[in-house]
């Protein structure tokens, strides 16, 4: 009578419910981990993280920080770490810039271009990543050698060995330029400012924004020339086997760039064509009957409706294309992915390295995701 | 007619092979009230909207307050200065506080400062009986009451003309009868307004003149009283007889 | 003004005339659409100038300049455009990988037979769905028994799985097994229980958190270290399982949103009928919420689809292995490095192309539906 009471009992059953599940996780937990145990100990593996310590002895040619093979495992980690996070910015900047510019020309009126920009959404889209960034690989590595190589002015250089670009070398006063753009933001920042307030005074508009943009680009440029040019360019000089100076990037750097941008961006242009599409025409409608003219129409009434719909899913776009990132390994660019695969063969240590693949997305993602929580808590729409 | 604030003369328009406007004059006096109705899809909405250029017309002329309508942006914008709209779906800024929808366009467009735009701004919304919404969003408001702030948003901007779409056809019964005082209030003032509607009872009640829209043309107009009395055409009728049963 | 003045009255109806020359038609369609301001003017240049940089080329290459006949690379070597010689020789290993060539109708059969099973499930008013959805009920064992074999059929093991028809089997199986898993833990984030929930919530935030790639990792070098010594499961099963638990986070993410999209009353009517919990979900709640996912899944699929390829990178001969492995190949090497990549991307398109303009389809149909 007592049994059937409680198993009839909504709240009992509940609780039965989950120490049942507890229960069966702890036992797949246990099993798990007794086999593990099990299997490390017959193959005579040490578990533990010691063996970060221990002398790398392999090379790592695309890196940000000092590393060379007498460096520690940790600190191929490292390197392969903000290898991703260096690729995953380069990508996230260019696939915003794509994913705009092809979102607002696939709403073009003209014919020709919202078809084209569609035909590359759709193939870019419904094609394998993979293939996409192997395929940017193959076509850089088919590029001619060193010497027949594509120069653009003498300066920019394209070869089977990939992108050489000029490399500033940064001599004494140069920091009197990067004074010049802190200078110049703080003057806009401080112009911003008046001019709100003038125009909440007066009425009258200043141009914030052409002014802003003279100054920051300006001052730094004037600044430059005043100081006397403190910062020379390595200019790249082909040599007869090979380009001297300058600074290069690998073949993988550029396609697995090329390749997430243009695949992120076309994903990108659908978000924003969404986002402007679901500002109604009644709201520019409205706006033009007030009055404003399509620039501000745009800037005061569509861009701030659309980026809320806009923003949300750009950041899981951002999100994808970092984890997509790990694709490198596939054509050998070293980010951590690949890094760790290099260190797993070498130390053996699979549970280990798979571990700090998953703690270093993971940490990503929870970034990310909590300034999601924070965007949408801060521009939601007040509806009653 | 020297007179008259608006000029409308054999204006024409299409959307694709569709006849929409067929030849329509039209001169409109100022401060003259004028009630336009007729079938769904009759052009009178196109019509309204032909004059602040949110579309544009093949053949005839628009005459505004002494400028014509052309391709010339200054012109539009001149116009639409002086032209206030309020469309059936409120249209409102959802992003916007209630003070701010109203005081968005007198700050960038008639370039007002902000203290002075919001003293006007709350002029008005007294006048529509909203003084105490200011703050709130779009959202957070009934229908009548963001009717209402949208006739005090076109207000805001000082208009000559006022043209109303429909403005209680998106609206629940109980909420007909505020934006319609609202209305009548702003007509006891001498504005000139041009309304498309099916409100009858405020076409008897303000209206100068009555138009009868049916595909495309102006079919019949009158002084109120005689328009419902004696409706002279068949389609006038018709209309008149099913509009009034319900 | 007097009375008079006002009221006018129009004989007759005006007739529609035609729009003047130059609004419609082909002229007036270019005019709105190609030259209406000099900024469009210049678009329209600019993109045709592209079409006719890029499409004359891109077919001379593919077609014209092409060769398709031959038996090596000695055939290809020297031409202007690509060399598709191999396709001829080489096509069925680029679609079955290692399949035996006699049993090869069995893979044929499992695809065939896979188009009246997503009929009846996706099509509702398909003649005989009653039986049919037992059908496709059964369709993953039919499929199974085909391409594994069994029951009198000769075993074909894993390892000869290769080529296109991996990365379909993967997909697909990818995304039917996780169909249960996804539903219950969609269900499990919504339950009112703290541990269900929390439990459910983690599992779908940390395989949604990782690239895929790792958990492919996870297959081939440590879910056997999980499992006791005397078990071992072959590669392919061990892939499975990580790609089905990778796909059910996702899917139970579409689904969550489905069931979101049921009102409350629904709810409250199945309860006020009396329903417990698990009726209700079977009969009132899932029904509609599943239908309104298929969306989603359809999307959901092509994702998993085109991430199928990535199991090259933990060694196994999908279609990009087959492409690497003819590109090595000494017959052809140096002469197809594009050309299969191209033909492999044409194959992942054209499925994935329809699948998602079906899936937008029937988010529209849906969409109006509902209204």
């Amino acid at each position: 009578m007592r049994v059937q009471r409680i198993w009839t009992d909504e709240r009992a059953r509940g609780v039965i419910l989950q120490l049942l599940l507890i229960l069966a996780l702890l036992l797949v937990l246990a099993f798990i981990v007794s086999n593990t145990v099990a299997n490390l100990q017959r193959a005579g593996l040490a578990s533990g993280y010691g063996f970060l310590g221990s002398t790398a002895s392999f090379d790592i040619n695309q890196r940000l920080i000092q590393y060379d093979s007498t460096s520690t495992y940790g600190r191929a980690f490292v390197v392969g770490g903000l290898n991703t996070i260096l690729v995953a910015c380069l990508g996230i900047l260019a696939a915003t810039i794509i994913g705009f510019v092809a979102g607002v020309m696939r709403l073009s009126r003209n014919f020709f271009i919202s078809r084209i920009v569609g035909a590359y959404v759709e193939f870019t889209r419904n094609v394998p990543l993979l293939i996409q960034i192997i395929f940017w690989w193959v076509v850089i590595l088919a590029l001619p050698k060193v010497r027949d190589g594509i120069s653009f002015g003498d300066t920019l250089f394209l070869n089977n060995r990939g992108v050489r670009l000029p490399a500033p070398i940064i001599e004494d006063g140069a920091g009197i330029i990067l004074v010049a753009l802190a200078l110049g933001i703080a003057i806009t920042w401080q112009i911003a400012r008046r001019a709100r307030k003038r125009q909440d005074e007066t009425g009258q508009i200043f141009p914030v924004v052409r002014t802003g943009f003279a100054l920051i680009i300006g001052l730094p440029l004037v600044t430059y020339f005043l100081a006397g040019s403190p910062i020379d360019f390595d200019i790249p000089v082909a040599g007869k086997f090979n380009l001297k100076g300058g600074f290069n990037i690998t073949p993988e750097l550029v396609a697995l760039w090329v390749a997430l941008s243009t695949y992120t961006g076309a994903f990108i242009a659908e978000v924003v064509r969404a986002g402007i599409l679901s500002v109604g025409k009644g709201q520019t409608e409205a706006s033009g009957a007030l009055g404003l003219r399509p620039g501000l129409t745009m800037r005061k009434i569509i861009l701030p409706q659309a980026l809320r719909v806009i923003i949300p899913p750009l950041t899981s776009q951002y999100l994808n294309l970092t984890k997509n990132s790990s694709l490198a390994v596939a054509i050998g660019y070293q980010d951590i992915v690949s890094i760790g695969d290099t260190i797993m063969n070498q130390s053996g240590q699979a549970l280990e390295v798979i571990s700090i693949y998953m703690l270093f997305y993971l940490t990503i993602s929870v970034l990310t995701s909590l300034f999601m929580n924070w965007y949408n808590a801060r521009i939601a729409l007040v509806e009653r | 007619m020297s007179d008259s604030i608006i000029s409308i003369s054999g204006l024409n328009k299409w959307f694709g092979e569709f006849h929409v406007l067929r030849d329509i004059n039209l001169d409109v006096a100022s401060q003259e009230r004028i009630v336009i109705c007729g079938p769904s899809g009759s052009g009178k909405s196109t019509l309204i909207r032909c004059i602040n250029r949110l579309e544009e017309h093949q053949e005839g002329s628009i005459i505004v307050d002494g400028t014509e309508l052309s391709h010339d942006i200054k012109d539009i914008d001149s116009i639409r200065r002086e032209v206030g709209m309020v469309f059936q779906q409120f249209n409102l800024f959802p992003h916007l506080t209630v003070l701010e929808n109203c005081t968005l366009a007198p700050i960038w467009v008639r370039k007002l400062p902000r203290e002075e735009a919001e003293t006007q701004a709350m002029g008005y919304l007294e006048r529509v009986r909203i003084p105490d919404q200011a703050n709130k969003y779009p959202g957070q408001l009934s229908g009548g009451q963001q009717q209402r702030v949208a006739i005090a948003r076109s207000l805001c901007m000082h208009p000559k003309i006022m043209l109303f779409d429909e403005p209680t056809s998106a609206l629940d019964p109980e909420m007909i009868k505020e934006v319609l005082e609202v209305m009548v209030d702003l007509a006891q003032s001498g504005m000139t307004m041009l309304v498309v509607t099916h409100e009858m009872g405020f076409a008897s009640q303000v209206a100068d003149r009555v138009i009868f829209m049916d595909d495309g043309q102006i079919v019949e107009e009158n002084i109120p009283s005689e328009f419902f009395e004696n409706p002279r055409s068949d389609r006038t009728k018709l209309f008149l007889g099913q509009i009034l049963s319900h | 003004m007097s009375d008079t003045a006002f009221h006018r009255r129009q004989a007759e109806m005006l007739p529609s005339r035609p729009a003047p020359a130059g609004q419609t038609g082909a002229v007036g369609w270019m005019r709105a659409n190609l030259f209406s301001s000099p900024f469009n003017i210049l678009l329209t240049l600019i993109s045709l100038f592209l079409l006719w940089s890029i499409i004359p080329p891109a077919f001379d290459w593919a077609f014209f300049d092409a060769e398709f006949v031959g038996t090596s690379r000695d055939d290809c070597v020297g031409g202007a455009g690509a060399c598709w010689a191999w396709i001829d020789q080489r096509i069925d290993q680029f679609v079955y990988g290692f399949y035996p060539a006699e049993s090869r109708w069995r893979v044929n059969l499992a695809v065939l037979l896979l188009i009246p099973a997503l009929a009846w499930v996706l099509i509702e008013k398909a003649p005989g769905a009653r039986y049919g959805r037992w059908f496709a009920l059964f369709y993953p064992v039919i499929a199974t028994l085909l391409l594994v074999g069994g029951l009198g059929l000769e075993e074909v093991t894993t390892d000869k799985f290769g080529g296109f028809m991996l990365n379909l089997v993967a997909g697909l199986a990818g995304i039917v097994l996780s169909l249960p898993i996804g539903i219950l833990l969609a269900l499990g984030r919504r339950s009112k229980l703290p541990v269900v929930r929390v439990v459910s919530v983690t599992f779908i935030e940390v395989i949604r958190g990782v690239p895929l790639i790792t958990l492919l990792f996870v297959a081939i070098v440590i879910l056997n270290l999980f499992l006791p010594q005397n078990v071992s499961l072959d590669q392919l099963a061990r892939v499975m399982i990580m790609v089905t638990l990778f796909a059910s986070a996702y899917i139970a993410e579409v689904i969550r949103g489905g069931l979101q999209a049921i009102p409350a009353g629904q709810y409250e009517a199945a309860q006020a009928m009396g329903l417990g919990y698990w009726k209700m979900m079977r009969l009132i709640i899932l029904p509609q919420a599943l239908k309104i996912s298929i969306p989603g899944i359809v999307n959901t699929f092509i994702g998993l689809f085109k991430d199928t390829t990535l199991v090259i990178i933990i060694g196994l001969f999908d279609i990009l292995g087959q492409a690497r492995l003819l590109q090595t190949n000494p017959e052809w090497i140096g002469e197809v490095d594009h050309e299969t990549y191209v033909l492999a991307s044409v194959f992942f398109f054209v499925i994935c192309f329809s699948m998602s303009r079906y899936s937008i389809g029937l988010e529209k149909r849906l969409d109006t539906s509902g209204r």
